[in-house]
């Protein structure tokens, strides 16, 4: 593992913040299972260690994007677990009030500018926010998260011309999972995703996505070198998708074998790597482990039952938030 | 008072509210030097400088997509859409994200951005440069639609959008940027939501909307020669709509036609007709009649292209028709 802090608590944090983002989707599968979810969710798992290095190496008032698979990244911006879990089942103390659910979550005090339900579609909106900070001159530095899927949308090119063209301090962070909803990205993307960066004189990086010191390393450097106007920049995240394209897709044997999730899991998962690493470090011990997992899986029990005690919105905000300004665009 | 014309009429409004405001910025394809190919944003870059007047790549959804993000965290754009034909390009980006923006997060973030545009026939510039499109924005919760009738129109309504902390989508008839209207030196604001009412009348109401104002107000012209008194609204803005204006109009004339040049079909004089029908409808001594543009794409030939847009003689012998209490769609 690269080291990148070099401070236990750190470490710790980052663990801790894994193990939650862990946490939080396997209570959401389990929500879905037992139809105590309306609608679906898509699940961020195994790809912890993306979210966190680099949320890590941000500051609250940093922004971010996020995507349809945007759980992971609206807990490692800085969330809480009630009032997330209170938007995915569409209760009024939910983040947006119930109103947005799963794809659209997003803690919006911490930066988080939402996730985006259409794949790429909050691609304009990181790189405005990044030319928003380089007018208001504050120092703040865009992160836009997307899949491999969404490096097929041409409005990805478009933004990065105008970053390189105009220096925006926003980072491209590619999460390449492999799989472009139920089909292998080596079957929708020709060539390599650094060189499509490249190609508008961007620096690309290609990392490993499970490993969270390397993705810190590498993002505490580039979100630096943003602050001083050297961006944008690009990276790709290579990383693994633990669960299907959304909670329904169970039987996908048809694009992914078994033994190559079960491969993933096992050997290369962000979660048990960096706790090998912590214990080898002689920072935590086993049992230290296991207590941090055990309390983080009693905060999420706790947390989805006070969300599914928690009220629905009053019928009357149907028509509030249409507008701002209006309270109710209907009646006004 | 002094006139300028709607294009002066706009780019004072957008230097006013520059100076005023020093997070509003401009934004889109040859604002800056070139003033656009219809001059409108003409010397604002030399006032302001390219940090503030930004010429953009051809790359429409990407740059409304950038506006919407701007908007989010902090700045006020105002995004440039050289024609209003190129609304199809960015309809992710507006219709997905900038209007929905505030409503998917519970109401904690707002998107202040203006996106000025362009509406149109007749210009000889055929299919992919002539069309009105507002119908398909003011279809979509969450964006404002306001469409300026004159010089006037156009330097008030446009800066109450780029103050306004919403979505605004502002459609100039690109055949009036020349005409000049009476505009104050001192500065005004028109509300949203309020309609004008350019002409009193006691026979029949014509709600003519952007371009189709002055139709209407010809056609008021030929239809007092015969004796008939027309009263002529301008909504302004479609979305909000000054529904209560138009509606107790209706009631009092007991006739309306309605005329916007987007066409016919799904359109928004099929929306405000049908509101006139469903609120009126007990005072009405006729049918409310609708004209927009032919459901046609827009023809280059002057010979054809003439024939698609609404004109003031025939809103005036379709009103003068039911005037006389003779079915207008008999044939």
């Amino acid at each position: 593992m690269a080291e990148a802090k070099h401070n236990s608590d750190d470490y710790l944090r980052m663990y801790r913040q894994m193990v939650r983002i862990r946490a939080f989707e396997d209570q959401a599968n389990q929500l879905y299972l037992s139809a105590k979810m309306p609608g679906l969710t898509h699940m961020y798992s195994g790809q912890e260690a993306v979210a966190v290095g680099i949320c890590e190496a941000l500051t609250p008032q940093d922004h971010i994007t996020s995507t349809h698979r945007g759980h992971g990244h609206c807990v490692a911006k800085g969330a809480d677990f009630k009032a997330m879990f209170c938007e995915l089942l569409g209760k009024e103390e939910g983040y947006c009030r119930g109103k947005g659910g799963s794809m659209h979550i997003a803690d919006q005090s911490n930066g988080n500018l939402g996730a985006n339900a259409i794949v790429g579609g909050s691609m304009g909106i990181a790189t405005g926010a990044a030319l928003s900070h380089k007018m208001l001159g504050d120092g703040q530095v865009t992160v836009c998260f997307f899949g491999d899927g969404a490096t097929a949308q041409g409005l990805w090119y478009e933004v990065m011309n105008m970053a390189a063209l105009w220096g925006l301090p926003v980072i491209y962070a590619c999460e390449n999972n492999g799989y472009s909803e139920y089909t292998k990205t080596e079957e929708i993307a020709a060539g390599s995703m650094t060189a499509r960066a490249e190609a508008f004189g961007i620096e690309a990086h290609s990392i490993d996505g499970q490993d969270v010191l390397a993705v810190n390393k590498l993002s505490a450097e580039l979100v630096a070198r943003c602050r001083k106007g050297e961006g944008p920049f690009f990276i790709e995240l290579k990383t693994y998708r633990y669960h299907g394209h959304h909670v329904g897709d169970i039987n996908r044997d048809y694009y992914r074998s078994k033994d190559e999730e079960a491969e993933w899991k096992t050997t290369r998962d962000p979660i048990t790597g960096f706790g090998k690493w912590l214990q080898s470090e002689g920072i935590v011990s086993a049992d230290d482990l296991v207590a941090i997992n055990d309390a983080v899986k009693q905060d999420a029990e706790a947390a989805v039952q006070y969300a599914l005690d928690a009220a629905y919105p009053d019928g009357s905000e149907v028509d509030m938030h249409v507008y701002a300004g209006t309270r109710h665009a209907l009646s006004a | 008072m002094r006139q300028i014309t709607l294009g002066k009429a706009v780019n004072e409004a957008i230097a006013e509210e520059m100076r005023r405001d020093d997070r509003v910025f401009l934004m889109g394809e040859d604002v800056a030097e070139a003033g656009t190919p219809f001059k409108i944003t003409a010397g604002l870059v030399e006032e302001f400088g390219t940090g503030r007047v930004i010429d953009t790549p051809i790359s429409e959804p990407g740059f409304v997509g950038m506006g919407v993000g701007a908007a989010m965290t902090g700045t006020r754009p105002i995004v440039d859409l050289m024609f209003g034909d190129f609304l199809f390009l960015v309809m992710d980006q507006l219709c997905n994200q900038a209007a929905k923006t505030h409503y998917m997060s519970g109401g904690k973030l707002t998107v202040p951005m203006v996106l000025r545009t362009n509406l149109g026939a007749t210009r000889r510039s055929a299919a992919q440069h002539s069309q009105s499109l507002h119908a398909l924005v003011a279809h979509i919760p969450g964006l404002k639609v306001a469409l300026p009738s004159s010089a006037y129109e156009a330097k008030g309504l446009l800066k109450t959008a780029i103050r306004d902390d919403n979505p605004v989508v502002i459609f100039e008839d690109k055949l009036m940027y020349n005409d000049k209207a009476e505009v104050p030196e001192e500065e005004y604001l028109i509300p949203f939501g309020e309609a004008a009412v350019l002409r009193k009348g006691r026979d029949i109401t014509l709600v003519g909307t952007s371009s189709m104002v002055q139709v209407c107000l010809k056609a008021a012209d030929l239809l007092e020669k015969q004796g008939i008194s027309a009263e002529v609204i301008d909504p302004r803005t479609i979305v909000p709509l000054d529904e209560a204006t138009i509606v107790e109009s209706a009631k009092k004339t007991s006739r309306a036609i309605v005329v916007d040049e987007g066409h016919q079909s799904y359109g928004v004089s099929a929306e405000i007709a049908a509101r006139i029908a469903e609120k009126a409808f007990y005072h009405l001594d006729a049918p409310v009649l609708r004209f927009g543009a032919m459901d046609v794409p827009v023809p280059f030939s002057p010979a054809l292209e003439d024939l698609t847009v609404p004109t003031p003689e025939k809103v005036a012998e379709a009103a003068a028709k039911i005037c006389r209490g003779e079915l207008v769609h008999a044939a």
